[in-house]
């Protein structure tokens, strides 16, 4: 016998395997088919935990996903989960947990220091204080304050566990395997109807595996296997419907290896993530059992009613051998049945309602009684209750108490689906009302509890659905109507003696709650922010109700016009690894590779991330720091030849009769005189006349043209491209098709270029002569057809080769081996800003025009374009605004920060006036000094000027200067 | 998530979906003709409206077609797909 | 107004906490005021604190729909920073954290401000140019801001991973030490409690349904609980601006989305400061309760519905398992959405209106909360003196014709 409080039969529990386990350092054991809860209780265990403010000692209060005292960490070490429910844990061998929230132990805990005090600390007591002396909230109050936060340790290691995700798509989603769940997804299938099922326990059957229930001459249980075992509905156990979104998108965890110790884990994930966007909806989610309000309602010992049976039923574990069963629904008399039946002793069934007609079926009754405090330290050792008619008080010894307040239907979901909640008088809680999306709740979950109605009323449900998705589907005997609920008292306040509970683990009074509305925090969702009610790690599924009938009871309204928060999913916690899911590490976003990248990478390059590839950014030698390697590739550039690779520029094939046109709206500048084989820069506004993108466009065909854009902007280009086609000049006949990855690039710049080339071409005459500047020839390159383009970035000689994607690994190894020294990003950016070229995201940041470029030659004034009427608007036409110009330290061996501002003199007291901004800043080796581009208010007029940069580095004195550093006269280009 | 009924592929996720703002925002066709104020309207000036919007999306992960819709901005049901340049439907009484 | 303490709170507990004065008080509202407030979120009723406070104007009502700082205030995810790249925002984000940093003492209401230090990330050569960009303007604004190294986050904030073998390895970040989290409600309840002290009347559920005009000028708003007159009417109701401006003939030019954010369950404390990460996109604190609280970008399309989806939050836990790989066992305990309205240049609107005697503020988009102190201080201004502070003139209406944009997109790190 696996502890004191097992029974010797029953339950769904394998008593042919011992389970050992250890809670908090104690080995305890158990069986397949426990928790970690039935398995404590069985063991005798009461204490398992404690409250998140007082610190206070809890046993555990309920058998499910509602349970707010019995949280541990499980598995402390490398597998450690925090905060999970000890109700919901699936006992395996070997299983180790740690209570929470408690210092140096759980059974001596120094938090508890807190509930001596706890008559300064109630519902919003710290906004009143430590506010003097102010000196010392930053450093003893707050951190004080911190330092009681949270329940378990937050785990410190990396996850092993992995998680995955799934989509899917159903006919019919039925949440809850209960009895009216099965009968609703059997009835859905048997009309052919694609079903999903799902249900958060191991077994499927909800209430019915809680207790005694018999569906005709058939056990619940048996009836539960025989349903499913028959119908063509996907079952899905373990599985938690934990968000309703739009569009009836459902999504639920299922948890794999409940129940597996670590070792045995291995490969499988954790959890899996259901995104089910299902036709229907049926809600069968069951209801909740309410606690009462008393004081000393969180006695370790005072359990839901509901869950005694569960214990016994499911677990075969008789949580006390003496109770009183406190009763304010009619259930609890056959919860106090059950106990008396398995041997407990009831010793007596306080019902607060003094008109109930329950039978006590012989056990001793007290109607009209009213919990007046529980009794015992620690534990509970007994109750006193105020008795009708005179209230006389009389206490009763029992070891347990169980307390019934009503049910609450689980309505989390439908909440989460916007559908509205009713108020019920008869059951004292709020019902499913008006629904918002293709759904339906059925059973408990509609706040229906009488078992064969609930069967009827999921079938029915499940066929008309089916029916209504054009399923031939039998019609049901209609339901038949629901049965008058016996009304239960809503608690009156309680008059006093220690504190009554209304949320259990964030300790939330019911003179909290008062409280709270003496204050004038009268609204539902104040009570919940001026005292925390509900906002616990059980989000208030036991406490919600108890919180809002106190309130209406105090404010004299009825509990309707006090209205509910709002439900949020998820409706049970979910681990963030699992809404990760895959989506991580080297999944997190997909590299994409040039065809260039392999030899990078073993050649030792070093890679910067630019929109979703890795460029090479430098290729460093023998040891070389990366201003030394970008310094001999950009020599070789100026003095022999280096490659780039170019093959992540965006390249958009762009064709059609009106694609002149629709170039010359989309670019600022004139594209209807471009002859074939020519190439034009181009620069392209935002509406708002900021540039947005700029490249190279190529006539390539009688109505074809190939236009080059950025790396990172390059989807947003086509897209921008595709968005003005489509939505504003679908009258244009023009097509647009990224070409990126078909075509590799190459650009071989540098005054040796076309002798390195020439060897690789066959049917392109490369002499400058024949091939001039701003032209494409089309032929031959290493025995494949491609192209080349004579365009120059770094204002060297260059011929930017175009080959198909795979072929254009081998030309650049041929040509580096015929002596090209290959360059990466770093000295392009040296190359290019010594002549003066902009980059779009260094010298531009969304606020930046043309004008202020200096590219005012590049904005034709014949034609209308995209942004050409925001240039005119006042702003951009004033003569301060920020202009590009180049800066050279005055101490020429200083690099400028990028990103420094610029002032007129250095030092000064805050708010110092900004000038501008360094844009971008190098190392020349050509030119032997820094400098740097940048954008200064004016600036154009102020070459010459000297002003300061100012860096987190220092100040330094710069002189203003025309930003092209180099070849002014482009003497260059052609070799 | 909603789900969007793309008018070529069919129903599909939101997620394959960009979100293109207001429809019907046509351009200027002679931008020069218009007042600074004027301009602004057409660049910033957004209707917002708590109901039915008439909203532009493009089928990013799929045909990559921009299409038209109604979209009521606090239930979010789906009240009208219709193709671009087409005019704006009358949303349904139902739309709430 | 009962003056709270800790001899308030021990005096109150030797009589069981049965004598506390209400918080604000549940008038009806009167025929007309000067000045009628429309939205009681956080920068409504700071708006009217500083109405009465710094202007001596108290003949002022704060109209409601539904419960007192329901809004945004309620929902957000309580960062409080004033490193703005341009002059004009860091100005009047400056003003507000000063405000903030008096604030507990101000309101005698503790909104429990803890400047824990707020990073910014950086993950490419293009995020570190345009972070030290920012922090050179922040220094030279009199705004704190320094620049750490990849080595320097991991000092200042042990849990975070600075592994280079990730997708978006962390290269540095800016930090401003000032900056930290509050407690969202409380700044509301306290700005309320103050208010109504000095004669506000709040009104709750009091729906305002028109803005009445005469010739140009407003004379009250139209509200379920009745005409409500007034010289000065301010619209200062986040998500719901434009269908006010729409009751008195304006456009703006904001539209609404869904913004979302989340809390884990609580944890012992493992995260001091707060950490934002636009590249991966993220940003994430640990409250003092222990709860994680996360949130990132809005959903993509116009929405009051309150509520996003929730691909939005896996995408962001997916850029979390990155920064912090240990969480992937903190639980998700709870998520919900807020309505931001987001104007085109990510800055917002504090100015007058064409129609005389009618103010709006609007378009904080995701980054109100930091700036409620300094919103309600520059609007009362502007409402009282019918002209904008220096600190607001940049953040009027007329800027989208001029072009004159303050354009937070760029460098502002995440937008919030």
């Amino acid at each position: 016998m696996t502890g004191p409080r097992r029974l010797p039969e029953g339950g769904r529990i394998d008593r042919s395997r011992d389970l050992s386990f250890r809670f908090d350092g104690r080995r305890y054991t158990g069986h397949p088919g426990d928790t970690l809860a039935s398995a404590l209780l069985a063991g005798g265990v009461r204490l398992f935990g404690r409250s998140f403010k007082y610190h206070r000692p809890r046993g555990v209060m309920a058998a499910g996903a509602e349970e707010p005292n019995a949280l541990v960490l499980l598995e402390p070490g490398r597998f450690a989960e925090p905060n999970l429910r000890a109700t919901e844990i699936e006992l395996y061998d070997g299983l180790t947990a740690e209570s929470v929230n408690r210092w140096p132990s759980l059974r001596f805990d120094l938090g508890a220091a807190t509930g001596l005090a706890s008559g300064l600390f109630v519902a919003g007591f710290y906004y009143k204080t430590f506010m003097w002396p102010p000196s010392w909230w930053n450093r003893i109050y707050a951190p004080a304050i911190r330092r009681m936060a949270g329940l378990a340790k937050a785990p410190g290691e990396p996850d092993p566990e992995i998680y995955e995700h799934r989509h899917a798509h159903c006919d019919i989603l039925v949440v809850g395997g209960g009895p009216a769940g099965i009968a609703a997804a059997c009835a859905a299938a048997a009309a052919g109807a694609r079903v999903v099922l799902a249900d958060e326990r191991p077994l499927p059957g909800g209430s019915l595996l809680d207790g005694p229930q018999r569906i005709g001459a058939e056990d619940g249980p048996a009836w539960a296997a025989r349903m499913l075992a028959g119908t063509s509905a996907q079952m899905l156990p373990r599985t938690t419907a934990f968000g309703y979104y739009d569009h009836n998108f459902v999504t639920l965890a299922e948890r794999l290896t409940e129940g597996l110790a670590p070792s045995e884990r291995a490969g499988r994930p954790r959890q899996r993530i259901w995104h089910v966007r299902a036709r229907r909806v049926v809600l069968a989610t069951g209801a909740h059992e309410r606690p009462l309000v008393f004081p000393g309602n969180d006695r370790p010992g005072v359990m839901l009613a509901g869950a005694v049976t569960a214990y016994i039923h499911r677990h075969a574990v008789l949580p006390g051998s003496r109770a009183v069963f406190l009763a304010n629904d009619d259930s609890v008399y056959a919860a106090a049945r059950e106990f008396a039946r398995h041997g407990g002793e009831v010793a007596a069934i306080a019902d607060l309602r003094a008109d109930s007609t329950a039978d006590g079926g012989g056990l001793p009754v007290l109607r009209g009684a009213a919990p007046v405090r529980s009794l015992g330290h620690g534990r509970v050792r007994g109750i006193e209750v105020a008795t009708a008619p005179d209230g006389r008080t009389r206490r009763i010894a029992c070891d347990l108490v169980a307390m019934g307040g009503g049910w609450n239907p689980a309505v989390h979901l439908f909440s989460q689906s916007r559908g509205a909640l009713r108020w019920d008088d008869g059951l004292r809680t709020f019902v499913p009302g008006r629904s918002a999306q293709a759904e339906r709740s059925v059973g408990a979950a509609a706040g229906r509890f009488d078992l064969e109605g609930c069967i009827a009323e999921g079938a029915e449900a499940g066929a008309a659905f089916a029916r209504e998705l054009g399923f031939e589907a039998s019609v049901p005997p209609a339901p038949p109507g629901r049965p008058p609920h016996p009304a239960a008292a809503l608690l009156s306040p309680p008059t006093g003696g220690g504190k009554a509970f209304v949320d259990f683990q964030n300790d939330v009074t019911a003179s909290d709650v008062a409280l709270a509305r003496r204050e004038g925090m009268h609204s539902v969702e104040h009570l919940k922010r001026w005292t925390t009610l509900g906002m616990a790690t059980d989000q208030g599924k036991t406490s919600n109700i108890n919180g809002l009938a106190l309130m209406a009871a105090g404010l004299g309204v009825p509990p309707a016009a006090v209205g509910h928060t709002t439900f949020r999913p998820p409706y049970t916690p979910v681990p963030f690894g699992a809404l990760a899911g895959r989506n991580i590490a080297a999944l997190a976003d997909p590299v994409r590779r040039t065809p260039m990248q392999d030899w990078q990478e073993a050649g030792g390059a070093v890679f910067e991330p630019v929109g979703q590839w890795l460029r090479a950014r430098y290729y460093p030698r023998d040891g070389e720091t990366m201003r030394e390697a970008v310094a001999r590739e950009c020599r070789a550039v100026r003095e022999a030849a280096g490659i780039l690779d170019a093959s992540t520029l965006g390249k958009i094939d762009i064709r059609g009769p009106d694609a002149a046109e629709f170039l010359n709206r989309i670019y600022t500048n004139g594209w209807k005189t471009l002859g074939i084989g020519r190439c034009r820069y181009g620069l392209m506004l935002g509406e708002d006349g900021m540039v947005f993108d700029d490249g190279v466009t190529t006539r390539t065909g009688e109505h074809r043209y190939l236009m080059t854009t950025t790396s990172g902007n390059a989807a947003a280009v086509l897209e921008w491209l595709e968005e003005w086609l489509q939505t504003e000049w679908p009258e244009l006949r023009v097509y647009c098709t990224s070409v990126t990855e078909q075509w590799g690039t190459i650009t071989v710049s540098g005054p040796h270029a076309r002798v390195l080339l020439e060897p690789l071409v066959e049917d392109i005459d490369l002499d400058p002569a024949a091939f001039p500047f701003l032209s494409m020839r089309e032929g031959r390159i290493d025995g494949v057809p491609g192209r080349i383009f004579r365009i120059a970035f770094t204002g060297e000689l260059s011929y930017e080769v175009n080959l198909p994607w795979r072929r254009a690994a081998p030309v650049w190894a041929k040509l580096a081996e015929a002596g090209a020294v290959p360059y990466g990003t770093e000295a392009m950016h040296v190359l290019r800003a010594e002549k003066g070229f902009i980059v779009v995201g260094h010298e531009t940041d969304g606020t930046v025009t043309p004008v202020d470029l200096g590219m005012e030659r590049m904005l034709s004034s014949r034609k209308d374009f995209i942004g050409r009427r925001s240039l005119q608007r006042p702003d951009c036409l004033r003569a301060d605004r920020k202009q590009l110009v180049g800066l050279l330290p005055e101490d020429a061996s200083e690099v400028l920060q990028e990103g420094a501002q610029l002032v007129e003199a250095p030092g000064g007291a805050p708010p110092v006036p900004m000038l501008g901004h360094v844009t971008s800043s190098y190392w020349s080796p050509t030119m032997g000094r820094g400098f740097a581009l940048a954008l200064v208010r004016g600036g154009r007029a102020r070459h010459g000027d000297r002003i300061w940069a100012s860096a987190t580095t220092g100040e330094s004195r710069v002189r203003i200067v025309d930003p092209v550093f180099y070849d002014r006269e482009g003497a260059r280009l052609d070799g | 998530m909603m789900r969007i009924e793309c008018p070529w592929c069919g129903g599909r996720d939101e997620t394959e979906f960009h979100y293109g703002g207001e429809a019907h925002i046509a351009r200027p066709p002679d931008p020069d003709a218009l007042s600074d104020e004027a301009w602004a309207d057409y660049l910033f000036m957004r209707a917002n409206p708590k109901g039915v919007h008439a909203e532009r999306w493009m089928h990013a992960q799929g045909c990559r077609r921009w299409f038209n819709l109604l979209r009521h901005t606090v239930s979010h049901d789906i009240v009208a797909v219709y193709p671009m340049g087409a005019p704006r439907p009358e949303a349904p009484e139902t739309a709430r | 107004m009962a003056r709270y303490s800790i001899f308030s709170l021990a005096r109150n507990a030797l009589t069981g906490h049965r004598d506390w004065p209400k918080l604000w008080r549940a008038p009806e509202p009167r025929p007309a005021y000067e000045v009628v407030i429309v939205g009681g979120g956080g920068h409504g009723l700071a708006t009217a604190y500083y109405l009465a406070k710094e202007h001596g104007v108290t003949d002022v009502a704060v109209v409601e729909r539904g419960w007192l700082a329901g809004g945004n205030i309620a929902r957000n995810t309580t960062i409080i920073r004033s490193n703005y790249l341009w002059d004009e925002s860091a100005a009047i984000y400056e003003h507000g954290l000063k405000l903030w940093e008096g604030l507990s003492r101000e309101l005698n209401f503790n909104v429990m401000l803890r400047q824990r230090g707020v990073l910014n990330l950086a993950h490419t050569e293009h995020d570190v140019r345009e972070s030290i960009r920012r922090v050179n303007a922040n220094r030279l604004n009199g705004v704190d801001a320094e620049w750490v190294d990849a080595e320097g986050v991991k000092a200042f904030c042990p849990p975070i991973s600075i592994s280079p073998k990730v997708r978006y390895p962390v290269l540095g970040a800016t930090l401003q030490r000032r900056g930290g989290v509050a407690r969202h409600d409380a700044v509301a309840w306290g700005y309320a409690r103050g208010a109504d002290a000095r004669g506000v009347d709040i009104l709750q559920h009091c729906e305002v349904t028109g803005i009445r005009r005469v010739a140009g000028r407003v004379t009250g708003v139209e509200t379920s609980r009745g005409f409500i007159g007034a010289k000065k009417v301010a619209l200062v109701a986040a998500g719901h601006s434009s269908m006010l401006a729409e009751m008195a003939g304006l456009r703006l030019p904001v539209e609404s989305h869904p913004l979302q954010a989340m809390v884990s369950e609580p944890l012992k404390p493992v995260l001091d400061c707060v950490v934002m990460s636009n590249a991966v996109h993220v940003y994430i604190s640990q409250s003092d309760k222990g709860e994680l609280v996360l949130g990132a970008g809005i959903d993509a399309f116009n929405s009051y519905g309150q509520r996003g989806g929730l691909h939005v939050l896996e995408d962001q836990l997916a850029a979390l398992m990155q920064l912090f790989p240990s969480f992937s066992r903190a639980r998700l305990l709870r998520s919900w959405g807020g309505i931001v309205d987001v104007c085109p240049d990510a800055s917002p609107i504090v100015s007058k209106t064409p129609v005389e005697g009618l103010y709006i503020n609007c378009g904080w988009g995701t980054g109100g909360f930091k700036a409620t102190p300094s919103s309600g201080w520059t609007f009362a201004h502007t409402i009282a003196r019918d002209e904008p502070h220096p600190l607001n003139a940049p953040f009027a209406l007329d800027r989208f014709t001029s072009g004159a944009l303050i354009d937070e997109h760029g460098a502002a790190a995440v937008a919030h």
